[in-house]
């Protein structure tokens, strides 16, 4: 993976696998150095790897959305990037949310509107509300519809997900 | 002393006699009067902390030392006999620990059409053989040295097509489950439409529709010596120990069976899958650890469906709208296996007044994926079929769709003849339609073909829901007390994501008279747990509820026995509310746990088993859904704007759980009415959309305006709590509703579902 910021100036090509190969993911902002499979998602990183299962594989290959999580603070499916390819960048999953035993104002939002059934596919929602807020404190029930719109939920949870992100809006924006 | 009864049931349409020991003197349901602290109170999840922030573990989850991971390698043919598997060359890749198939296997039956490891695959998807390896990657890379020959067999995928003569057959006796229809009569069905002054007949079609919850099925399975320990997705741990005993020669106490936390079910997870045995065959060989979870796309392929169905529909009326004839004859596709087919005469039964009536069912075996039961199985269908046709039947006699209705509107259960205990079908209507609008929003049919012109016609229909719900024995409960003035409730019933967990928490600190927070609820675990019925059938609460209201009840009173000893005050003075002792005897309130410390370990251990249902009045619930849509005329999008829903499930214990449940089965009612529909190439029986990019589900841009409000009038007959279930209740007649809006804006009718845009583009004449 070659990003923008690291581009060296004498180019250097590494051949890495096959065979397990080294990579550091920051996830949570504690800095984890796996030995991978060059086929290796990060999602199944996050969960084989790092034992971090509350990214959800419900279909790997990027048609649910259970298993977002923010890469460089974008929301991402999991499923659909090689843990390779996160070498060095900062990722963060549903467990980094909640500090000192608080519950995140957007994780408290979705308890108190009850925007979950079978909470498989929550900490993805949780996830593509956070991009959505970390950007856009004052969203619109549009803009929500829109941030969650690749994320399914079986149980149709979906008009208390938008309820549970404008409340999390509000909560936050009450807080800063 | 333990009583043995005999009592009825209604399960999924289908009435059930049973033997059940009942135990103790029965509680009697609250009064309506009567102010509850908890119950009838928007309580959020007991297990919300654990859901928002990934710490809940699903079985998907679940790691273990030595952990190995199994993949299932899966019929490429329809239908074909399996000549020989060479799996030498996957045996031999590094990592792979073992390879199953019907070589290595014990013969196991399964479901009694099949073997767990059959010679002879019957649809694209089923079982051949399995490898065990150290990493999923590794399996599937040993999947693809599996080397198997196959006699091609002829195959058939269509049911009209099965049930001829010349069709291939899936099994010797025939492609129709159980040799012939499964019929029902009452009255004299030729007479009846002899009395008709109009009849309408139809038929119908609706598509097979694949659940895709969202957590994929799958097992983990251990052994410490002779006992096996499964982690099981199931709606049903009991279930899942008896047949693993059962199949693998085992004793029930030395089967474990766990299920904490569920990512969906919608009813496929209700009975014991391949997987899981075969997980514990492949941990007893490797004597490892193995997990075995399916892919999305086995998850559409093996785990079951809601059938596709052809319905005969035909309505007899007299000209002032009474029903004098009602036929249905339901072509259900079992797919290859078939356990217990779903009741699509269910709603031509029981919604109507109407003394003839017959219905008749073909299910009939093909070379597709298996049919299990989804949310309200055969009635979603079968709903579907007669409310349209009810619609039709109104424009011709020119009467209002709910006018028609109430006419044929009966307080008395059609088939057994038996009075309803509560039926709010009547008030759902007309508070429905005063949320609704409706007699404002109605169009009048005369008025369509005028508004042709417009770029989108607007459209309005209702449709009614009848479902069981009612719970059934036998389930079980504890409550002990902890000397901390806790409670731990404990039972063997599961939360599949309907939020059971709190719905009990709540029963038990009512009775207890204890916080919320003081009440821990442990579940899904059949060693520990006490039996409790499969999570299916909108009956989880109305039969596992009532027995926790007992156990709660009998650790009350030696609760109280205890006290009114401790604190030297006569225990008819004696109250708990809020964890604490009052009595006019005392100067102040005393904290239970101030009593019980006093006692050291002394446990207090109560007990509550659910009583029988009662044998004169039938115990249903029911519902009315009105749907508005818009129809664009250029593109054939429809749009439903707003779906209005009043359901009566008796006594609402927790308002925003049951929200949520209502929601949630109208979006999934939403999906079938306009886009799930799984498609199988016909030339090869290969399921083309078997992934959720081509499998349209519902997305957040889909959700309409949802307004809903329930009866919530206590069934005192029902149960002790009198409340009923309410998960299969709301999706029920979504589809209805939006097809009877679909006809009303179109001015034509589509009688097959999923409504896409190329059947209204074919309907409004555009391609």
């Amino acid at each position: 993976m070659v990003t923008k910021a690291a581009r060296p100036r004498k180019r250097k090509i590494v051949v890495r696998g096959p065979g397990k190969t080294s990579v550091t993911l920051i996830v949570n902002g504690e800095t984890h150095e796996v030995l991978v499979e060059p086929r290796r998602t990060l999602l199944d990183a996050l969960r084989k790897d790092l034992g971090l299962t509350g990214a959800k594989k419900a279909c790997d290959e990027g048609t649910c959305g259970a298993c977002t999580v923010l890469l460089e603070g974008k929301p991402i499916y999991a499923c659909m990037a090689l843990a390779l390819e996160c070498d060095g960048r900062t990722i963060e999953t549903i467990e980094g949310l909640a500090r000192d035993a608080k519950l995140h104002p957007i994780q408290e939002a979705f308890i108190e509107e009850d925007a979950l059934q079978c909470g498989f596919c929550t900490p993805g929602q949780i996830m593509s509300v956070k991009a959505l807020l970390d950007e856009n404190p004052h969203p619109t029930l549009e803009d929500v519809k829109r941030a969650v719109s690749g994320n399914l939920c079986r149980c149709g949870a979906y008009p208390k997900i938008f309820k549970a992100a404008l409340r999390a809006a509000e909560l936050l924006r009450s807080r800063s | 002393m333990p009583k043995v009864i005999k009592t009825k049931t209604e399960f999924e349409g289908r009435v059930l006699e049973e033997y059940v020991v009942v135990e103790g003197e029965g509680l009697s349901a609250w009064d309506a009067h009567v102010p509850l602290q908890f119950v009838g109170k928007k309580t959020t999840r007991v297990d919300g902390p654990e859901r928002v922030t990934g710490k809940a573990l699903y079985t998907f989850d679940v790691q273990l030392p030595g952990m190995l991971y199994g993949k299932i390698l899966r019929s490429p043919h329809p239908h074909a006999r399996i000549k020989s598997i060479n799996t030498q060359r996957a045996e031999q890749l590094p990592g792979v620990r073992a390879v199953l198939s019907h070589q290595n296997t014990p013969k196991i039956s399964f479901r009694r059409q099949t073997f767990l490891f059959d010679e002879v695959v019957r649809y694209v998807g089923d079982e051949v053989a399995c490898v065990i390896a150290d990493d999923e990657e590794i399996a599937q890379d040993a999947l693809e040295l599996i080397e198997v020959e196959y006699e091609i067999l002829p195959f058939v995928l269509d049911p009209e097509e099965a049930l001829q003569p010349w069709a291939p057959r899936l099994y010797p006796d025939g492609n129709l489950l159980g040799g012939q229809p499964e019929l029902y009569q009452r009255g004299d069905i030729e007479r009846g439409f002899a009395q008709a002054d109009v009849i309408v007949e139809r038929t119908f079609r609706t598509q097979c529709a694949l659940h895709n919850c969202m957590e994929p099925h799958g097992s983990v399975a251990l052994w410490e010596g002779d006992s096996l320990t499964v982690w099981d997705s199931t709606q049903h741990i009991f279930g899942v120990r008896e047949g693993l005993a059962r199949l693998l020669g085992l004793p029930l106490h030395r089967v474990r069976v766990i299920k904490k936390y569920m990512g969906g079910g919608f009813g496929s997870k209700n009975n014991l899958g391949k997987y899981t045995v075969i997980a514990a065959l492949g941990a007893k060989m490797t004597g490892r650890p193995v997990k075995i979870v399916l892919d999305r796309h086995e998850e559409n392929l093996a785990t079951g469906n809601r059938p596709a169905s052809v319905q005969h529909v035909k309505i007899g009326a007299r000209r002032d709208g009474t029903l004098t004839a009602l036929e249905l004859k339901a072509i259900v596709t079992a797919g290859a296996y078939c356990l217990w087919p779903p009741s699509l005469g269910g709603p031509a039964r029981e919604l109507y007044a109407c003394s003839n009536v017959k219905t008749e069912q073909y299910t009939v075996f093909t070379n597709t994926g298996p049919l299990s039961a989804f949310r309200a199985p055969g009635y979603v269908e079968g709903t579907f079929a007669v409310e349209s046709l009810m619609d039709e039947l109104a424009q011709e006699l020119q009467m209002d769709p709910i006018e028609l209705r109430l006419k044929n509107y009966t307080e008395i259960d059609q088939t057994t003849g038996r009075p309803y205990s509560t039926k709010g079908l009547r008030e759902a209507y007309e508070r429905g339609a005063k949320l609704f609008g409706w007699h404002e929003a109605r169009t009048p049919p005369a008025a369509l073909l005028s508004r042709r012109h417009a770029p989108k016609l607007r459209g309005v229909g209702m449709a009614s829901q009848i479902w069981s719900g009612n719970g059934m024995p036998p389930a079980y409960a504890l409550v002990k007390l902890n000397p901390d003035g806790t409670a731990t409730v404990i039972t063997g019933t599961q939360d599949i994501g309907t939020g059971t967990k709190t719905v009990l928490a709540q029963i038990a600190a009512e009775e207890l008279g204890f916080p919320i927070e003081k009440i821990a609820i442990e579940i899904g675990d059949t060693q520990l747990g006490l039996y409790a019925p499969l999570s299916a059938g909108s009956m989880t609460v109305a039969s596992v509820g009532p027995a926790v209201r007992v156990a709660a009840h009998e650790a009350r009173q030696q609760l109280l026995d205890v006290a009114a000893q401790v604190l030297e005050v006569p225990r008819d003075s004696l109250t708990i509310a809020d964890g604490l002792f009052r009595s006019p005897a005392l100067q102040k309130p005393v904290a239970v746990h101030e009593v019980l410390k006093n006692l050291e370990n002394f446990m207090i251990i109560g007990r509550g088993a659910r009583e029988p249902n009662p044998e004169d009045v039938a115990v249903n619930t029911f519902g009315a859904q009105f749907a508005e849509v818009t129809v664009d005329v250029e593109t054939g999008e429809v749009k439903v704007e707003r779906i209005v829903a009043v359901h009566d499930s008796g006594r609402v214990i927790n308002p925003l759980t049951l929200s949520s449940q209502i929601e949630g089965g109208i979006i999934q009612g939403l999906g079938y009415a306009l886009y799930e529909q799984r498609v199988v190439d016909r030339n090869t029986g290969i399921v083309l959309n078997d992934n959720l990019e081509n499998y349209k589900l519902p997305t957040a841009l889909d959700i309409p305006e949802i307004v809903f409000e329930m009866i919530d009038r206590p069934d005192f007959r029902a149960n002790n709590l009198g409340a009923k279930g309410v998960g299969e209740p709301p999706i029920i007649p979504t589809a209805a509703a939006i097809a009877n809006a679909v006809a009303n804006a179109l001015g034509v009718r589509i009688y097959e579902l999923p409504i896409t845009r190329e059947k209204i583009l074919k309907a409004l004449g555009k391609v």
